[in-house]
């Protein structure tokens, strides 16, 4: 198949990469440690963890009464609201608001959302220009590459990557590696952009439907620059991220930057809740919210992979997940990477195209273990393996059910369970792999790649059983 | 024809869903008084460069008409508000010191280029997390806390709470939010290039937090 | 839970052709407690490769016939953390809506990793008889995580007076196995025992041990094609060993 291919290709180039490997490996080892400095008592962790859980849980059961709530308490503040199925129409409805306003220029907060929905190809080929201020995304922005991980876009680039890049677009500054020069630049380069943009889009953390607020965190103050200089703010979420009240804010903004990024906060916390208000001196005069679907009411429906919505995107899963690791994010050549993105993106795109990132993952399960909103990654992960194979495992309404089913591996596993399921044919295969041991193979594919191949014993344990007069029953 | 909004929210009722309730809802409650509730939120300052400093209630005036003409923060920009009048009224002379009274649009050169210094009120401070409560308004713009490459914030210490719970509760957020409400917890920061962390990205580089007793 | 008179013993489809002496030296433990081990001899498989490939049908097929081999209300014991998650946790899941639900639950609430039966059980002394040795512990993430395993194995080791552990770096981190991972994807598979092998080499140990025989035949097998490298052993194999005097 050649999604199969196409994924194998990624992979083993991610794989040839040792640089790229080691710098990961060193990275992601500190993250894991920095979160857990953090969280000093496991069995606070935990009830901090349900918490978080809960309050998420309990706002996606009573989600569509929430967005109601939120659309009617934004709109009393000066808040306009629209609502998009589909990515078309979300960069649709932007376009449409840049261009009465004759917006030319944007700058851009972080949002995976936008990524999702394609949103800078959108708007440049219509002749709007886009910039991205957080240093991650400008980095990445500048090599036309895009994000490698949901916190950290430009985790896969080192110093000299950077610094040859700037040198590359920017030639007029003088070449350095040195992390506080770069900055600097990237601070002078960005500064009027942020003056002088025609609108600033952002994403959102949590939007609060009891005040209609849009609560935003980060550490540079791009995202305050791009929501409060430029007239116009247009804000950009999944319509998963409603929280019901403002006292749901402190449990999920402690937990957050903890396990993301080992803070106990991040600089800035960032609480919009109207445009700018008459005597007012600064912000914009004109504040947007687009709600995007996006196949997440659909993922709603599903008693199996509700939980899905549950994520407050902290990233992280991908940092403790021993394959991101290995390979990087653009392995997996979708939006969003690692262990959200395998439970994701199947279900946002369809099983036919990204069924198989379901295929590089243990199911070790250390993902689930960190989770601040307790998502059973590994679970769904196996569920959409059934899927795959199967259109009568759930009602769920992903599409592509089945289409990874192969007729051969089927008929493989139907034999396996017919041997294993039969005291007497499971006694037979036992005395030939153990009678004819000699003939097991020495080479068998990639295992043998990498190990030796495994040799039948002698006596199985059933012979030892029988023979040490152990009880059958 | 139905709307996306209509389609979005038709979807998302198609199953109807128990509500469940968030138990146990874990407020921290450490039980500081002012002086612990100082020195937390200073350590946490602290650890992300954030500069503090002590001072009684009437010295403030002094200590930036001292420090400012050394640090070369001389052009200082202020909210028009008591503190903002207050200070302007008594700057040493190499201090020039500007009200944000006028609007972005004819402003934006000057607040850009033209400002070593923003100094803000607050509205509290945030013991656990070391953080800053700004709810910018007329008088004190949002921008002013953004732009100068160095804040400076005023703190009354007793007006620090232990946690953003128990601020939200005490000062009861719910019953309106500003256009904007911040928490500042230091300086602009980035560990974007190599994980490697640099200060002064794109919002200010550095943050004085002066603590009023 | 208080001693039990009698158990099942599951010896897991991998230990059974490949490293029988383990799932012996398991039951021979227990024994040597005073339980009587009961060994059903129409034990197979409990169906996990086949549900963690996504074919449930075929996964409950399989599990259902082992099922069937532990009709009385006993203990069972697995010398395999992620054969003992699947019946723990995932055989509840794949029997969730059948008639045999409710004892599928009853068993699955009394399977126990076989380390953890030894010391939350058994409460297990050990007296060790063998020779200095050096030994690094990898432990596997179903035992880990699913069997919440992790700390027996390191108390029974911690109980041999001339075993000296060592801690190998990013111990917790997942070896590569996987099931039908190490062969649906086996160049990230390689490259991850790769990491895991190296890490378990540079803490200097002689003996490498798991709870689980699929690390041990990922682990080990690496080892083996790598050459200079440590030996790798089943914690029940080795626990017998350095505790059973010689007849």
């Amino acid at each position: 198949m050649q999604q199969t291919e196409v994924f194998s290709q990624r992979i083993n180039k991610a794989l040839a990469n040792h640089q790229a490997r080691l710098s990961l490996r060193d990275t992601m080892d500190r993250l894991k440690l920095k979160r857990l400095q953090q969280f000093p008592d496991k069995q606070h962790l935990d009830e901090l963890r349900h918490q978080a859980k809960s309050i998420r849980q309990k706002a996606l059961n009573h989600l569509p009464d929430l967005l109601e709530q939120l659309e009617k308490k934004l709109t009393e503040n000066g808040i306009k609201v629209h609502w998009a199925e589909a990515p078309e129409q979300a960069n649709s409805i932007i376009h449409e608001i840049l261009n009465k306003a004759g917006a030319k220029s944007v700058v851009k907060g972080k949002s995976m959302v936008s990524e999702e929905i394609d949103m800078n190809a959108y708007l440049e080929q219509r002749g709007i220009e886009v910039i991205e201020s957080d240093l991650g995304e400008f980095i990445i922005q500048l090599a036309h590459e895009p994000p490698s991980h949901i916190i950290m876009p430009a985790i896969h680039k080192n110093a000299r990557d950077v610094a040859k890049l700037f040198h590359q677009h920017f030639p007029e500054l003088a070449y350095t590696e040195d992390v506080n020069e770069l900055t600097l630049s990237a601070r002078k380069i960005l500064r009027d952009r942020f003056a002088n943009a025609d609108a600033g889009i952002s994403g959102v953390n949590f939007a609060v439907a009891e005040t209609g607020t849009l609560c935003l965190v980060e550490n540079e103050g791009n995202g305050r620059l791009s929501t409060t200089t430029p007239d116009i703010h247009i804000a950009i979420t999944g319509i998963e991220k409603v929280i019901e009240k403002l006292e749901d804010l402190p449990p999920l903004l402690n937990i957050l930057p903890k396990t993301a990024t080992g803070q106990p906060v991040t600089t800035y916390v960032n609480m919009i809740s109207s445009p700018r208000k008459a005597h007012e001196k600064d912000g914009p005069r004109q504040v947007h919210l687009v709600l995007l679907d996006n196949t997440r009411s659909d993922i709603h429906s599903s008693e199996d992979f509700i939980d899905t919505l549950r994520c407050i995107r902290c990233g992280s899963c991908i940092n403790h997940c021993p394959v991101y690791v290995q390979v990087g994010g653009h392995a997996y050549g979708s939006t969003y990477p690692g262990p959200i993105g395998t439970v994701l993106e199947p279900q946002r795109i369809g099983l036919q195209q990204m069924g198989n990132l379901t295929s590089a993952c243990t199911l070790c399960g250390a993902c689930a273990e960190v989770c601040p909103v307790q998502i059973p990654l590994p679970s769904l992960i196996n569920q959409l393996r059934a899927e795959s194979i199967s259109t009568q495992f759930s009602d769920s309404r992903i599409s592509g059910k089945g289409s990874l089913r192969k007729r051969s591996e089927a008929l493989a596993w139907k034999l396996w369970s017919v041997t294993y399921a039969q005291p007497w044919l499971y006694g037979i295969f036992r005395w030939t792999a153990t009678r004819l041991r000699f003939l097991a193979p020495s080479r068998l594919g990639g295992w043998t790649k990498y190990r030796t191949s495994p040799k039948p014993a002698a006596k199985t344990l059933h012979e030892l059983a029988r023979q040490q007069g152990f009880d059958n029953e | 024809m139905s709307s996306a909004r209509d389609n979005i929210l038709k979807r998302l009722r198609s199953k109807p869903r128990d509500t469940g309730e968030v138990q146990d809802r874990l407020v921290p409650d450490h039980g500081w008084n002012q002086q612990e509730k100082i020195e937390h939120l200073s350590h946490q300052m602290q650890a992300v460069r954030t500069e503090v400093q002590r001072l009684g209630e009437s010295q403030w005036i002094d200590w930036l008409n001292s420090e400012l003409p050394k640090r070369k923060l001389n052009r200082v920009l202020t909210g028009h508000t008591n503190e903002g009048q207050a200070f302007k009224d008594r700057a040493e002379t190499s201090l020039d010191v500007q009200y944000y009274a006028q609007n972005i649009e004819s402003f934006k050169t000057g607040l850009f280029n033209k400002i070593d210094v923003g100094i803000t009120t607050t509205r509290g401070g945030i013991a656990d997390t070391g953080s800053l409560i700004l709810w910018p308004d007329e008088h004190e713009p949002r921008l002013l806390s953004l732009v100068p490459p160095v804040h400076i914030a005023l703190l009354k210490a007793n007006e620090i709470y232990e946690s953003l719970a128990q601020a939200i509760e005490i000062q009861e957020w719910e019953q309106g939010m500003p256009s904007n409400a911040l928490l500042v917890s230091g300086p602009s920061k980035t560990a974007d290039i190599q994980q490697t962390l640099a200060y002064g990205i794109h919002g200010p580089k550095e943050l004085i937090v002066l603590i009023l007793e | 839970m208080s001693k039990p008179q009698d158990i099942y013993f599951f010896g897991t489809c991998l230990i059974d052709l490949l490293y029988p002496k383990a799932g012996l030296a398991g039951m021979q433990l227990i024994q040597r407690e005073g339980v009587n081990v009961i060994y059903p001899q129409n034990q197979a498989c409990c169906g996990q490769p086949a549900f963690n490939s996504g074919y449930r049908e075929q996964a409950r097929d399989v599990a259902r016939a082992l099922f069937n081999c532990f009709p009385k209300d006993i203990p069972l014991v697995v010398p395999s953390g992620s054969c003992a998650g699947m019946i723990k946790l995932h055989w509840p899941e794949l029997f969730k809506n059948k008639p045999e639900e409710t004892a599928v639950k009853r068993l699955a609430d009394q399977t126990y990793e076989l380390t953890q039966f030894l010391t939350d059980v058994l409460d297990i002394k050990l007296e060790d008889l063998g020779q200095p040795v050096k030994v690094a512990i990898h432990t596997s993430c179903a035992a880990r995580r699913e069997m919440q395993a992790a700390e027996p194995i390191e108390k029974l080791v911690d109980q041999l007076n001339h075993v000296e552990k060592l801690e190998p770096h990013n111990k917790e981190e997942c070896c590569g196995f996987g099931g039908t991972f190490a062969v649906k994807q086996a160049d990230i598979s390689g490259a991850m025992v790769e990491d895991k092998t190296r890490y378990l080499k540079d803490t200097g140990a002689e003996l490498v041990l798991s709870q689980d025989c699929g690390c041990l035949m990922n682990i080990g097998g690496a080892f083996e094609k790598q050459g200079n490298s440590p030996a790798t052993k089943h914690i029940a194999e080795f626990l017998w060993e350095r505790t059973h005097a010689a007849d």
